[in-house]
């Protein structure tokens, strides 16, 4: 994989991706061994697992994989002594658009995710545990089953893990290649070797009727990592990263028109949007303005420069008031983002200039969700293509004047009466831009094209 | 002694119920009459919530600070309601919980479900072999829209798969519901069927290498919702809106599945399932199911017949009957024999009984018919009245077992007269130049054979589908064959058939009605005691404590 090397922003603050990009950094474990490795597993040994639970219940972890669920309460569904075995998952599907950064985990410090899976383990007495990874990712898999190979040899994975008593074993799974087996329970159905067809909850929560129906926890790669810190630092050591209930530190992805497009690492809610793009990402592309930003991966609504936005701030006498602001005074982090009608969702920002075609913009991203809808239940397998067939027949000048409306209900008709949260992933995009930029998709009724109105396939 | 059921308080469309606890909330909503649309929901299978034409408002009651439910101004608990709405397919009530069946969000959500599930289906009805009973049209009147805000080309699939010998696939219909997936993997144990590609794309197929060739595949096409799986024997054949429907009993072997024969003048076009948990569940097999086309033969014998010197000549009941009364008489005792059928019904196997008493001859039995069991619903025994014929003493408890006697006896001369009622003599070891030996051979049938070609009387008689009448299945259930179509020509019941045989020998004897019949049997027979034709009803009546190991009836031949 070719990286352009850059050394980390003075305003990053990296923890979990303390290691990419570092220099002389190699991914063997000799390199992590060296650089203090494995040194929290034997901490964590030292501690029980309810402990360690407790320290990422006081730590505030959100998950990192997309719905920000806190880690410690998912954890605590496990209950301890039941008769089953639990198994725990690494979510490495890693294929909402504009989200890179478990990758990079994943082929410059996959021995930081293995600790944290071991950790992980342990505190959930999960004695076998995969890391579902994209088939896509080809060699992050290799790369993996060497660290995995690595980690057996040194005794921190088998029997009896040094000294402890505690067992385990972690395997790799590749996906064949569909986003919809990062939804937990798709992801579940797929390597039980069926179609990734998510299950209904209730009754089928993870936590309780998981992988051959056994208990199940089902974490992100940035999730396991940060697991690792927090049993360095403590969990309440950790809550001071961040804000309340938004604490640690988040990957930032950004991708689209800005100079400086790429990974980063920050405090939750340290940074806003407009820094993230001017300070941090080098500003907009020459002679370009801001139109929009979505700012958690494909699935989040969309953002529109021209908006302004309520939030409840704190001001200086401490005291919580609702502040009228721009979108780049935003700060990036779940409950500013989800105040603001949007979500943090997987990190992946997509930044969009003044050049940008909205119904282009969003054809594209319909036609991933039309593309990747498993086609299970009805809403969202017809009308993530019914949306992609309107938008596509929009942009190629066959658009007529009900086509915004229709768009809007379709989307309505998604949202929420799907099996999974899919049906919101491709239902919020179509809502967002319809809503934001209804001029822009009303006008193609007029505009003239080369299309003859038909979208075929 | 099990424990009284718990009964559970739930609160739909504002009115409180109760229901036993372990209902399922789309199950207490139809029994509090309020019928909820769904798809892919089958009581008899598990439920995957896919197709959301059942969703509903659901709510739980709400907790006060001490974590005790809230009680309103009436008594009952407050509810308080889930933003989202729920599908009520897959999960089963609770205490205090609330539903709304018909609330402005539900119907919304049913209207978005059905315009989502028309805008890529063919709408072929007039072409369609489910027309008339399409939950895709029914539910397309209550909860769709007239007009269609689609304005794109439809996604192509498969037409016309033959997805196995007896199942024709058209994907284009297909809803995605899983129904039939399902049934193939959870009911028939043979998981062939599943879905292919993604999305809007997605259909249906069978896996490679495999073929929907199971003994039960067209009870997917009953479950089926929509036109997209269709019986490669039924389909392009008759409007099912134009089907009589009539309750009977598949005759084709011992486990009697309940079904219905769907007629139009006096042909059957077709038999399908119908749901009884104490014998098949909803279930039939294949070959029973299609097994109804000799009904409806052309070559159906519709006259009576008696030799004459240039061989069977058509002739009156009246004469035929006479002959045959005039045969019987000379033959008395132990020189006539009776091979009667374990397809007869109760009633003519009751009558069948007294003529061999009047005849007064020891040989008499049935035959048997043996074949696999499958652990499904198949039987063994492919006779579906043995227990019948076993209880009337027309058979022992080894069925046929005094066949081999009869059969020695008849190609030695001892034996020279036979009434042969529904088997072929051929069929039971007797060549045909035996049955030329014979002095009188007095058949009643319905398809011609060797032994009708032989025959000096031949009475044809009736198909199941043409007759009332009672059989016992293989469990000891007493079940009701019903009038579907009229036997050809002046082919008459098998029952009257009988008595009229009887009264050529004893003179009259008061029986006029098949009820007469079934009077008498109850009278005598014990386990009968009490019941008509109308109290065994629909599903039946079960005669004997059922055993699990019902085993079938040895079978000896
Ligand atoms: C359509 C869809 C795709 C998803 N894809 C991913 C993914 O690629 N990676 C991931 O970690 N979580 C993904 N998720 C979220 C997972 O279902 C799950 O919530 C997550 O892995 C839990 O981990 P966390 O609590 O550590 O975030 C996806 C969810 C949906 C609905
Ligand atoms: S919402 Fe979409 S992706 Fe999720 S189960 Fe339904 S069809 Fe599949
Ligand atoms: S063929 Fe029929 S039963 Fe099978 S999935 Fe399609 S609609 Fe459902
Ligand atoms: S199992 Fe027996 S009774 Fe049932 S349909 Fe088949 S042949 Fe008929």
């Amino acid at each position: 994989m070719v990286s352009t090397i850059r050394t980390p922003h003075p305003r990053e603050k990296r923890i979990i991706f303390k290691n990419i990009d570092r220099p002389g950094w190699t991914n063997d474990i000799g390199c992590y061994l060296h650089d203090g490795g494995y040194e929290e597993l034997k901490k964590a040994f030292t501690m029980k697992p309810g402990q360690i639970v407790n320290e990422v219940k006081l730590s505030g972890l959100r998950g990192r994989g997309g719905a920000g669920f806190p880690c410690g309460v998912k954890w605590g569904f496990i209950r301890p002594g039941g008769t089953k075995p639990v198994y725990l998952i690494c979510n490495a599907d890693e294929s909402e658009p504009g989200t890179f950064k478990d990758r990079y985990i994943i082929h410059q410090d996959p021995h930081q995710l293995i600790e944290g899976m071991i950790i992980s383990c342990y505190a959930v007495n999960a004695q076998l545990a995969y890391i579902y990874i994209r088939g896509e990712f080809p060699e992050g898999a290799k790369i993996l089953e060497r660290a995995l190979a690595e980690a057996k040899e040194h005794g921190f994975l088998g029997k009896n893990i040094l000294g402890s008593g505690f067992d385990l074993e972690i395997y790799v799974f590749r996906g064949a290649g569909a986003y919809i087996c990062g939804e937990e329970t798709g992801l579940i159905e797929s390597m039980e070797g069926k179609r990734p067809y998510p299950r209904i909850k209730p009754p089928y929560f993870p936590a309780a009727l998981g992988l051959y129906l056994c208990p199940t926890i089902v974490n992100n790669v940035e999730t396991l990592c940060n697991v690792k810190h927090i049993v360095r630092i403590g969990g309440a050591e950790y809550a001071k990263m961040g804000k309340p209930n938004n604490t640690g530190t988040r990957l930032l992805c950004v991708s689209g028109d800005v100079q400086k497009p790429g990974y980063y690492e920050f405090e939750v809610g340290a940074i806003t949007i407009g820094e993230l793009i001017n300070d941090i990402c080098g500003g907009m592309k020459p002679g370009r303005t801001l139109k929009a930003v979505i700012p958690g991966g494909s699935s989040a609504k969309v953002m529109s420069a021209k908006d302004r936005y309520k939030l409840k701030t704190k001001q200086p006498d401490g005291t919580m008031a609702e502040t009228e602001m721009g979108l780049e005074d935003i700060p990036i982090d779940f409950d500013s983002l989800a105040a603001a009608g949007s979500m943090a969702g997987s990190g992946g920002v997509i930044v969009m200039d003044d050049s940008r075609d909205m119904v282009w913009a969003l054809n594209n991203i319909n036609e991933f969700y039309a593309h990747e809808s498993c086609g299970q239940c009805t809403p969202c397998r017809e009308g993530s293509l019914w949306m992609k067939k309107i938008t596509g027949r929009m942009l190629h000048g066959g658009g007529v004047e009900q086509d915004t409306d229709t768009l809007k209900s379709v989307a309505d008709n998604i949202a929420g009466r799907t099996i999974c949260a899919f049906g919101e992933a491709c239902a919020w995009p179509t809502q967002s831009f319809v809503a934001k930029f209804r001029d822009e998709f009303m006008g193609t009724a007029h505009k003239k094209g080369n299309g003859n109105g038909s979208t075929n396939s | 002694m099990s424990a009284p059921t718990e009964l559970l308080n739930v609160q739909i469309d504002g009115v409180w119920y109760q229901f036993k606890k372990g209902t399922r909330v789309i199950e207490a909503c139809a029994q509090a009459g309020k019928f909820i649309p769904h798809y892919c929901y089958h009581p008899k299978l598990s439920s995957p919530g896919n197709c959301r034409m059942c969703l509903i408002e659901m709510g739980m009651p709400k907790t006060g600070p001490d974590r005790k439910p809230e009680l309103g101004a009436d008594g009952k608990p407050v509810i308080s309601w889930i933003p989202r709405p729920q599908i009520s397919c897959a999960q089963d009530i609770t205490e205090g919980m609330g539903v709304r069946t018909d609330s402005s969000l539900v119907r919304e959500c049913r209207h978005g479900v059905m315009e989502f599930l028309l805008i890529n289906h063919p709408l072929d009805c007039p072409i369609c072999d489910q027309a008339g009973e399409c939950h895709l049209q029914e539910y397309s009147v209550e909860y769709g829209t007239a007009g269609s805000r689609f304005l794109e080309e439809k996604v192509k699939k498969p037409k016309r798969v033959e997805l196995g010998p007896r199942v024709t696939l058209d994907d284009e219909r297909c809803i995605l519901c899983s129904r039939c997936i399902r049934f193939m993997k959870e009911i028939a144990h043979d998981d062939v069927l599943g879905f292919a590609s993604r999305g809007s794309h997605t259909y249906l197929t069978a896996h490679p290498g495999k073929r929907l060739d199971s003994n039960y595949s067209l009870n997917t096409v009953d479950i089926c919702p929509v036109g997209a799986l269709t019986s490669t024997d039924f389909r392009f054949k008759m409007r099912v809106w134009f089907l009589k429907e009539t309750k009977s009993i598949c005759t084709s072997c011992a486990t009697g599945c309940n079904t219905i024969v769907g007629s139009r003048e006096n042909v059957i076009y077709r038999q399908t399932p119908r749901e009884n948990d104490a014998v098949n569940s909803a279930w039939m097999c294949d070959y029973g199911r299609l097994n109804i086309h000799y009904v409806n033969s052309p070559d159906r014998l519709k006259f009576p017949q008696v030799r004459e010197a240039q061989g069977l000549a058509n002739v009156s009941w009246k004469t035929a009957l006479a002959k045959a009364g005039e045969e019987l008489k000379q033959f008395q005792r132990n020189s006539v024999a009776v091979v009667a059928s374990a397809k007869m019904t109760n009633e003519e196997l009751w009558l069948t009984k007294k003529l061999i008493d009047s005849l007064g001859t020891v040989y008499h039995d049935v035959v048997p018919r043996a074949g696999q069991a499958d652990q499904l619903l198949m039987s063994a025994d492919r006779n579906p009245n043995t227990l019948g014929a076993q209880l009337f003493g027309i058979t022992s408890e080894y069925p046929g077992s005094k066949l081999r006697e009869m059969t020695e006896k008849i190609a030695s001369g001892e034996i020279r007269a036979v009434v042969a009622l529904g088997e072929d003599l051929t069929q039971i070891g007797l060549a045909e130049s035996d049955l030329k030996k014979l002095t009188a051979l007095i058949v009643v049938g319905i398809l011609p054979n060797e032994t009708t070609r032989n025959a000096s009387v031949l009475l044809p008689a009736c198909a199941f589908s043409e007759k009332r009448g009672t059989m016992i299945n293989i469990k000891g259930r007493l079940q009701r064959l019903n009038h579907a179509t009229l036997a050809p020509g002046e082919a008459r019941d098998d029952w009257e058939i009988i008595r009229d045989l009887l009264q050529q020998l004893t003179g009259s004897n008061g029986i006029y009605l098949i009820d007469d019949v079934f009077k008498e049997i109850a009278e005598t027979i014990p386990e009968m005691t009490g019941l008509s034709f109308g109290r065994i009803g629909d599903h039946g009546v079960q005669l004997v404590e059922e055993s699990e190991d019902a085993q079938p009836v040895a079978m000896t031949v």
